[in-house]
């Protein structure tokens, strides 16, 4: 088991600007860009970057055990074929970041979103950077598989909570329905060929 | 020999990881490790065994998540298990000390989480109620990343029995806890919640925690635990192994004896080995000394505000006395005028918010309660608790995240055997005013007789001189021309011989006056001269902060200045701010919330309300505004902050206009009731609604979050809502949605249903019931319109 933290000093505008529905088609960003400028500096003074990750083995028949738990889920099978080890991270951007959501969404819907939308494109860049330490440290081939993509089912989280010991690790929590608090959180499988 | 006097005479070594032992041990990944309690006690024992041999005093039993969200009817048996393991395990040896181990429960606490606080003080209840009746000898409360969860254990603890407590905290290599609590205000809330022994555990190396031990340490009059790990974990052939080995561990150990630590052990990978090694390399007959550093200071969940350098500023915005406008909040629930109140004045530069919210009519208890909580969320200043009822007391002070400032007892007997056992209880610094049965004397030295009274019976309850701040009491100068002097002279009494801090509530000076704010100021100026530590004010006054940002460079709190030269050039005079404000006018009203621009909508509505009616302002300039904007974002011309933003301009041009409006602003007759339907804690979707149906005049009903079918059921027909809007993010509540709109078609089955959230669509709604889909927040706006029209 390995445990990253980082800090990141600029945020991905464009994908903050995508969670936002902003497209090409809107005229005039003047005025909005302070706001955003402001939550940018907001969220990355209280990201608190952490990640915690494992090298499993995995083996088919009967399902697919991924080394710390079956599943039946076709989509992730499929995905993970010509891979015999696979990767299992939790990241996490840090609960400061609820901590402005909850805020904002009292007193300013509009900084609410934005502050949303950045912490959301945040936790993505910090899983990229997650994803190139496994893809440098075991040669990871494919992209992040997640819980509640095509047939793999949420309540795989439980299991992936248990085997990274991720409250713990990171401090992130599982909610009975199987939720992250932070919500800044992500956990993936990322496959490996020998 | 108690564990108590163990700890009073010497270093106390913890036992190493039980976890690590236990996968060695072959542990099947998926196992809980508290099951082996049970199928496998005897390597269980064994483990405790060598933890002892290797000479550890207290043994933590294997019940860390032996609770009853994973164990559910069986924690008991669980707990009583693993505690009867260590004790078989310690009998065989002398003046060893076994711990009842409790851990995170794994979910977060409200506002962060879902899980509620009484509700996480009672799932701790069971776990400690079992350990208790199974004989441990005190409880073990770590690895704890948020110290609210902290708190509602140690509550659960003191609430079951009187076993003594060692609390430590997750802090990262950053120096916080993961929800952003830094030491200094971990150890203020854990003192005033009275554990016995507080500190650090897991996540970081030995090395890496000396800063934060060390910085406990200077501030504690409590032993310092830490418990690091073995170094960082890596892995190695698929297993994973720690950077340390046990010579490393036990030599770094030294340096955070040496920072301050009093009890020390191992936590994630560490084993026996590294325990006797720690053992062998401490000396253990000279611990460092813990002595009562007699500190005035109160804590939100992320900072510590202290008494006695700096004054402190008390904010008193949030007190209905006097203030119309706050009154109306608070009988109408509108939490947003309070909260809004907070958050200004922190930005004017308050160090304490005050909250008051006695109103004769409202149920102090529940709303106190409501407040605190809901300020806790949008502010991390420390709040003072100001009520006179000792119910509402109790619950908000049991509620606060940190150790609050309590605001008052005074010398009336009835009154300090009422609030000195909630004080003792939850922690807290008090305000004591200098008052008694025979109310106020008139001199000064009849106010410090009271004060050495109040002292007296606060030591009854252990409760020290420094968590006492004395109020003089500042009463009208205009009813007696010494009232000012005679303050004055008490508290310059108290804190200079007493030794103890002093607090005023200046403006009280004034009544009567005209320009109350002169007097203020001066007699401001002059009772901090005296020595006053903290004064609670009106942030939003200049003169007062004029005087205190003044008083600062003159008595030597502002190195070079500093302070004073950013304050001074942030204010423009007051001839500037008429011109800014007059070339904000040009915008017009309907330009400023096109743009967005909250301050300046809210200026236009000033001015043009001085020529125009009401119901003019709004049908002329704001509605207008509205669909432009709203147009524009249908057409995809502008997004959703943009949308959101000048949905908070027009707001803020609202709030003008009903203030001059006697009559409802709102001219629609349409109700709304909107909820995030049960098992669901997502809400920004559903509060874009509310703003938006507001600005367009509907009344909203906003039930919050995680709202079961039957509130809302109730909501509508208590409202007579003709349209209720339910949200759902998650998969997983969609059900819920359908129950709550299966419960609203039996029992008002009038109501329109609009469905709305990620997950939604129109497919989806119309399976379940609901009358239309709004894929966002101007559909649900036009649909309302709609209906609005059927109406009239």
């Amino acid at each position: 088991m390995n445990v990253l933290t980082g800090n990141l000093k600029a945020i991905d505008r464009r994908e903050a600007l995508r969670y936002l529905g902003c497209s090409r088609s809107v005229e005039d960003m003047s005025g909005v860009e302070g706001v955003i400028d402001g939550c940018e500096r907001e969220v990355l003074a209280v990201q608190n970057l952490k990640a915690v990750y494992s090298l499993y083995d995995i083996s088919r028949g009967d399902g697919l055990n991924l080394g710390f738990a079956k599943t039946d889920s076709r989509d992730l099978e499929k995905y993970l074929s010509g891979c015999n080890k696979i990767a299992l991270f939790a990241a996490t951007a840090g609960a400061g970041i609820d901590r402005l959501i909850a805020k904002y969404n009292r007193i300013s819907p509009a900084r609410a979103a934005v502050t949303q939308a950045l912490g959301a494109a945040l936790v993505e860049e910090w899983c990229n950077t997650v994803h190139a330490q496994l893809t440098a440290q075991y040669g990871a081939i494919t992209a992040r598989f997640s819980c509640g993509y095509g047939d793999l089912p949420l309540t795989l989280q439980r299991d992936i909570f248990a085997a990274l010991d991720v409250t713990k690790k990171i401090g992130v929590t599982l909610s009975d329905d199987c939720f992250m608090t932070p919500t800044k959180s992500v956990t993936a499988i990322v496959g490996i060929k020998a | 020999m108690t564990f108590r006097q163990k700890l009073k005479n010497s270093i106390v070594v913890l036992d190493g990881a039980m976890g690590t032992m236990l996968q060695d041990r072959g542990l099947p990944l998926g196992t809980l490790p508290e099951e082996w309690n049970l199928t496998r006690p005897d390597i269980i024992e064994d483990i405790h065994r060598q933890y002892l041999e290797a000479g550890a005093d207290v043994i933590y039993a294997n019940t860390f998540g032996a609770n009853p969200l994973k164990f559910g009817d069986r924690t008991e048996e669980v707990v009583a298990a693993g505690i009867s393991c260590a004790k078989r395990a310690a009998s065989a040896f002398k003046d060893r000390f076994v711990a009842l181990d409790i851990g995170s429960l794994g979910k977060m606490l409200k506002p962060l989480g879902d899980l509620g606080f009484e509700d996480a003080v009672n799932i701790f209840k069971r776990t400690i109620c079992a350990g208790v009746r199974a004989g441990a000898d005190l409880v073990a409360l770590e690895t704890m990343n948020d110290i609210y969860e902290l708190k509602a254990a140690i509550v659960a603890a003191k609430e079951v029995c009187s076993l003594p407590i060692i609390a430590t905290l997750v802090f990262g290599a950053d120096g916080k806890t993961m929800t952003g609590t830094s030491p200094e205000a971990a150890v203020t809330t854990l003192e005033g919640l009275r554990v016995d022994a507080l500190g650090i555990n897991c996540s970081l190396a030995p090395a890496q925690m000396v800063g934060i031990v060390r910085r406990m340490y200077e501030i504690s009059s409590l032993p310092i635990v830490a418990k690091p790990n073995a170094g960082l974990p890596g892995e190695v052939d698929g297993k994973t192994v720690y950077s340390l080995g046990a010579d490393d561990f036990a030599r770094d150990m030294a340096m955070l004896s040496n920072a301050g630590a009093r009890v020390v052990g191992g936590c994630c990978g560490t084993t026996p080995q590294y325990i006797a090694k720690l053992r062998g390399s401490l000396d253990v007959s000279t611990p460092p000394p813990v002595w009562n550093k007699k500190r005035t200071v109160v804590s939100s969940y992320t900072h510590e505000v202290v008494f006695g350098g700096a004054p402190v500023l008390i904010g008193e915005r949030i007190n209905p006395t006097g203030k119309k406008k706050l009154k109306e909040a608070l009988r109408s629930g509108d939490i947003n005028y309070i909260l809004n109140e907070a958050v200004q004045q922190e930005e004017r530069g308050a160090h304490i918010l005050d909250v008051n919210v006695g109103l004769p009519e409202i149920d102090e208890t529940q709303v106190l309660a409501r407040c605190i909580c809901e300020i806790q969320a949008v502010t991390d200043l420390p709040l003072q608790i100001d009520t006179s009822s000792p119910a509402a007391m109790e619950r908000a002070m049991r509620l606060y995240n940190g150790k609050p400032l309590v605001n008052s007892v005074s010398g009336k007997q009835e009154v300090m055997d009422a609030v000195f056992p909630l004080v003792k209880k939850y922690g807290g610094a008090v305000i004591a005013l200098t008052l008694d049965e025979n109310g106020i004397p008139a001199t000064a030295k009849g106010r410090v007789e009271i004060a050495k009274k109040i002292v007296k019976e606060a030591a009854k309850y252990g409760i020290k001189k420094c968590d006492l701040i004395f109020d003089t009491l500042a009463m009208a100068v205009s009813a007696d021309s010494n009232a000012a002097l005679n303050a004055i002279e008490a508290l310059d009494y108290i804190r200079h011989t007493m030794g103890c801090n002093t607090s005023l509530g200046v403006s009280n000076i004034s009544f009567g006056l005209p320009n109350r704010d002169f007097i203020n100021s001066t007699f401001f100026a002059m009772a901090l001269a005296r020595g006053l530590s903290a004064a609670i004010i009106n942030p939003n006054s200049h003169e007062m902060i004029k005087t205190y940002k003044s008083y600062l460079a003159l008595f030597g709190y502002d190195q070079g200045c500093l302070g004073y030269i950013g304050y001074a050039s942030s204010v423009t005079s007051s001839v500037e701010e008429r011109a800014v404000q007059h070339s904000v006018g040009e915008e017009g009203l309907k330009g400023a919330i096109v743009k967005g621009l909250k301050v300046q909508a809210a200026e236009c509505a000033r001015e043009l309300l001085k020529t125009e009616a009401p119901l003019d302002v709004i049908n002329g300039h704001i509605i207008p505004a509205l669909d432009e904007v709203g147009q524009k974002f249908e057409n995809k011309t502008l997004f959703l902050p943009q949308l959101l933003m000048s949905a908070e301009a027009a707001s803020a041009a609202f709030e003008v206009i009903k203030s001059r409006f006697s009559g409802a602003a709102n001219a629609k007759k349409l109700k709304v009731v909107v909820a995030t339907v049960k098992g669901d804690i997502h809400d920004i979707g559903k509060n874009i609604v509310k703003t938006l149906l507001e600005n367009y005049g509907f009344t909203v009903y906003d039930l919050g979050r995680d709202v079961p079918p039957q509130a809302v059921v109730d909501a509508v027909i208590r409202t007579g809502a003709g349209v209720c809007g339910l949200s759902a993010l998650m998969t997983t509540t969609v059900q819920s949605m359908a129950d709550t709109i299966k419960l609203l078609r039996e029992q008002c089955p009038s109501v329109k249903v609009v469905a709305g959230g990620a997950v939604m669509n129109a497919e989806y709604a119309a399976a379940i019931g609901a009358d239309i889909y709004c894929r966002d927040a101007m559909a649900t706006v036009r649909y309302c319109e709609e209906q609005e029209k059927l109406l009239s």
